[in-house]
C-alpha cells in the first residue's frame, strides 16, 4: 500500500499533499496544545513503534503471511490526531531511509494510512466498543474491526488514486504516463489482497496487541476509554452519520451499469449488458454462451433481496433505503453475537483457570 | 565495504544509544530485521566517506535531488525518465558507494515489485500489437511497453536519487537540512529521535524473537505465533511509552523547554550551488519544454 515514486502523477501527488496538510497543521497545533514538552519524546517512540511493527511478518491461516500497518493500535491508543503525526513520521523515514514509499508520494500515502486509516480505525472503534469496560471481549472484536476496516479503506483509495491516474495522464497515443492500471483493474487487484492476507494480518495484530495490554496494562486502555467518553459526541456523531448514509443509499441508483465482474448469467445474453461489459473490460467481448461454472454456481443460493430492491416494494429507493437497514442492522446482530461467544469463551477461560 | 563492517555480523546499541557491532549471527526469524539494521549501519559509513555528494552542503543536496525526483516524476517521454535512471549509478560511482548496495537496496527490488505490477501492462494497456507471445499468443502492445517502461523507469530513478540522499547525508543532518526549507522545529526534533528509537526497537524486536526461539524445542504452531507476535508487540508497546516517558523527565532535567538548537552551522559554497542549479536547470528543461 506504500505508493513509491512514479505511480502517482505530479498533480496528484500535489493535490494529496494539499489535501493532508490541514490534518498535518491541526494535529501538530492540537498535541501541541494538550502535551507541551511532553509531545516531542512520545510521539517519536510511538512512531518508532509503528515502524517497527510493520517489519513483524504475522504468520496466517493457509501457509501465507502478512504484515500490518498499526494505524488502529496508534489510532485507539493516541486518538486519531496523535496517529495522524505518528503514523506520518513513520511514512516519511520509511520513505526516506529504507525506500518504502516515494517522496513525492509521502502526501498520498499520509493521506491514506495515517489521516483517512487513523480516523477510519478510531470511529470504527469508539462506534462498537461503546462504553464498554476495557477488559470486556467487545473491546477486542472492536480493535479487531477496526484494524480490518482501516486497512481496507486505506487500500481502496490507494487503488483510486492508481486507477484514476491512466484517465487522466496519457501521452498522445493514450500509453498511460503513470500507473497504467484503470479503476476496474486497479481496485480488485488491490482489494483481493487486503480484504484477505493484509486485512486480516492488521486484524489480528491489533487484537493481539490489545488482548496482550487487557492482560498486562489495563489502565493505559482506560485512560484512552475515558478520553473516549469525553468524546461520546464523536460516537453519537457517528452513528447520526451513518444513519445519514443509510437514508441517502438510493443516491447509489443515480451511478449508471453493473459494478465490474458482478454481472449476472442473464447478462451474457442480452446485447445491451453485453456491450457495457466489453466497455468495462478494455474491449475484450465477453463469452457468447454463459461461462459453465457460472451458471451451475449461481443458481445454487438466490438472495432473499436480490440487487437491494424487495419484491415487495415499487419504489427502488425505498427498497434501497430499506436494504441498508437491513444490512446494517444484520452486521449489529452478528457483532453482539459474536461479543456474546467470545464473552462466554472467556468465562469458561476464567473459571477452567 | 567500508572498513570495520562485516556482513554476517548484526549490529547492536550501547547504553549510550550508538550504534555498534554485535559478534553474534542473526536468528533466520530476525534476518529480516537485522538485515534493515546493517543496511543502516552501512549507511552511516557510506554518508562520512569523502564522495562528491558527501561533501555537499545538505540543504543543497536535498534541494537537488528533490528537484530531479520531481523531474523524473514529471518527464513525459521515456528517453528522459531513463536518461534520468542512468544518472543515478553515475552519482553513485563519483560518491564512492559501491554500486552493489544500489542494485541490492534499490535496483533489483524496484525492479521487481514494479516490474511484477507494470508486466500485464504490456498486454493489457490497448494499443498496436507489435509482437506476440510465442506460445501464448499474447499481443504486446506499444502503448503497454511504453508504459511499463516509464513507470519502472522513474520509480528506478526517484527511488535510487532517495537512496543517494540518505547513503550520502547522516541522518542528524539531514534532519537539520529539512528545518531551513520551512519544516517545523518539532517535527524536525521528532523525526531525529523517531530513527535513532526504530533502530533501538528493530534491536528489541529481534532480541525477543531469539529470546524465544531459545526457550523452544520445537517450531510453534502459527496460532502460537500469532500469540507470540502478539505479546512481544505490546510489550514493545509498553517499553515504547515508558521510553517516552523517562527520555521526557530527561529532557525536562537537563532544560528541554520544547525548543530544539542546533550547534553546527553550514556556509555553502561554488560547488553547492553548482550542483542545486544543474538539478533545478534539469527539472526546467523537463517541465519548459516538457521532455
Amino acid at each position: 500500500m506504500h505508493i513509491p515514486d512514479g505511480y502517482l502523477s505530479p498533480s496528484t501527488c500535489a493535490a494529496a499533499y494539499a489535501a493532508a496538510l490541514p490534518f498535518w497543521y491541526v494535529a501538530t497545533r492540537r498535541l501541541g496544545k494538550g502535551m507541551n514538552t511532553r509531545l516531542v519524546p512520545l510521539l517519536s517512540v510511538v512512531s518508532a513503534f509503528c515502524f517497527v511493527i510493520m517489519m513483524f511478518n504475522l504468520p496466517l491461516p493457509g501457509g501465507t503471511t502478512g504484515h500490518a500497518t498499526g494505524m488502529a493500535i496508534a489510532a485507539i491508543l493516541l486518538g486519531p490526531w496523535g496517529a495522524v503525526v505518528a503514523i506520518s513520521m513513520a511514512l516519511f523515514i520509511q520513505a526516506l531511509f529504507f525506500g518504502d514509499g516515494g517522496l513525492t508520494a509521502f502526501g498520498a500515502n499520509s493521506l491514506n494510512m495515517a489521516i483517512l486509516g487513523s480516523f477510519v480505525a478510531y470511529g470504527v472503534y469508539s462506534l462498537l466498543a461503546g462504553a464498554s469496560a476495557v477488559t470486556s471481549p467487545r473491546r477486542l472484536v472492536a480493535a479487531a474491526m477496526a484494524g480490518y476496516v482501516a486497512i481496507n479503506v486505506s487500500a481502496l483509495a490507494a487503488a483510486v488514486e492508481f486507477g484514476a491516474q491512466p484517465m487522466l495522464f496519457h501521452d498522445a497515443a493514450g500509453a498511460p504516463l503513470y500507473a497504467p492500471y484503470q479503476l476496474s483493474i486497479a481496485v480488485p487487484a488491490m482489494m483481493i489482497g487486503h480484504l484477505t492476507i493484509a486485512g486480516l494480518a492488521e486484524m489480528l495484530l491489533t487484537a493481539g496487541i490489545i488482548a496482550f495490554l487487557q492482560r498486562s496494562n489495563p489502565q493505559l486502555l482506560e485512560r484512552q476509554a475515558l478520553a473516549a467518553r469525553g468524546h461520546s459526541t464523536s460516537a453519537r456523531g457517528l452513528a447520526l452519520i451513518l444513519g445519514v448514509l443509510m437514508v441517502a443509499s438510493p443516491l447509489g441508483l443515480l451511478a449508471a451499469g453493473t459494478a465490474w465482474g458482478e454481472w449476472s448469467a442473464d447478462a451474457f445474453a442480452d446485447p445491451a449488458a453485453r456491450a457495457v461489459m466489453a466497455g468495462a473490460s478494455l474491449d475484450a467481448a465477453p463469452s457468447k454462451a454463459v461461462p459453465q461454472g457460472l451458471a451451475r454456481l449461481s443458481s445454487i443460493w438466490t438472495a432473499p433481496i436480490p440487487d437491494y430492491a424487495p419484491s415487495f416494494l415499487k419504489s427502488a429507493a425505498l427498497g434501497y433505503m430499506l436494504s441498508a437497514f437491513t444490512g446494517v442492522g444484520l452486521i449489529i446482530l452478528a457483532y453482539l453475537a459474536l461479543t456474546s461467544v467470545l464473552g462466554l469463551a472467556r468465562q469458561r477461560g476464567n473459571q477452567h483457570a | 565495504m567500508p572498513d570495520g563492517l562485516d556482513q554476517s555480523a548484526e549490529p547492536a546499541f550501547d547504553a549510550c544509544g550508538r550504534t555498534v557491532i554485535s559478534s553474534r549471527k542473526p536468528h533466520q526469524s530476525g534476518g529480516h530485521i537485522a538485515r534493515i539494521l546493517r543496511f543502516a549501519l552501512q549507511a552511516e559509513a557510506f554518508a562520512s566517506a569523502s564522495g562528491l555528494l558527501q561533501r555537499r552542503d545538505p540543504r543543497f543536496k536535498i534541494g537537488a535531488m528533490l528537484a530531479l525526483i520531481i523531474a523524473a516524476t514529471w518527464a513525459q517521454h521515456l528517453a528522459t525518465v531513463w536518461c534520468l535512471v542512468l544518472l543515478v549509478p553515475v552519482l553513485t560511482v563519483v560518491s564512492l558507494v559501491p554500486l552493489r548496495r544500489l542494485a541490492l537496496q534499490v535496483g533489483l527490488p524496484v525492479l521487481a515489485f514494479t516490474g511484477l505490477i507494470a508486466a500485464p501492462a504490456i498486454f493489457l494497456v490497448p494499443g498496436r500489437v507489435i509482437a506476440t507471445l510465442p506460445m501464448l499468443g499474447w499481443g504486446i502492445t506499444d502503448t503497454g511497453l511504453r508504459s511499463a517502461l516509464m513507470l519502472v523507469g522513474r520509480a528506478e530513478a526517484a527511488a535510487g536519487l532517495a537512496l543517494l540522499l540518505v547513503l550520502t547525508t547522516p541522518w542528524p543532518q539531514l534532519v537539520k537540512a529539512l528545518s531551513t526549507l520551512g519544516v517545523p522545529a518539532v517535527i524536525v526534533a521528532m523525526l531525529s529521535m523517531t530513527q535513532r528509537y526504530i533502530f533501538i526497537f528493530l534491536q528489541g524486536a529481534v532480541d525477543m524473537q531469539e529470546a524465544h526461539h531459545s526457550r523452544i524445542m520445537a517450531p510453534a504452531s502459527g496460532r502460537r505465533r500469532r500469540q507470540m507476535i502478539g505479546s512481544a508487540t505490546g510489550v514493545l508497546f509498553t517499553r515504547s511509552l515508558d521510553m517516552g516517558q523517562n527520555i521526557h523527565e530527561a529532557m525536562i532535567a537537563r532544560g528541554y523547554r520544547g525548543q530544539s538548537l542546533s550547534l553546527s552551522t553550514w556556509r555553502a559554497g561554488f560547488a553547492d550551488c553548482l550542483l542545486l542549479g544543474i538539478a533545478v536547470a534539469i527539472l526546467a528543461a523537463v517541465i519548459g519544454l516538457q521532455l
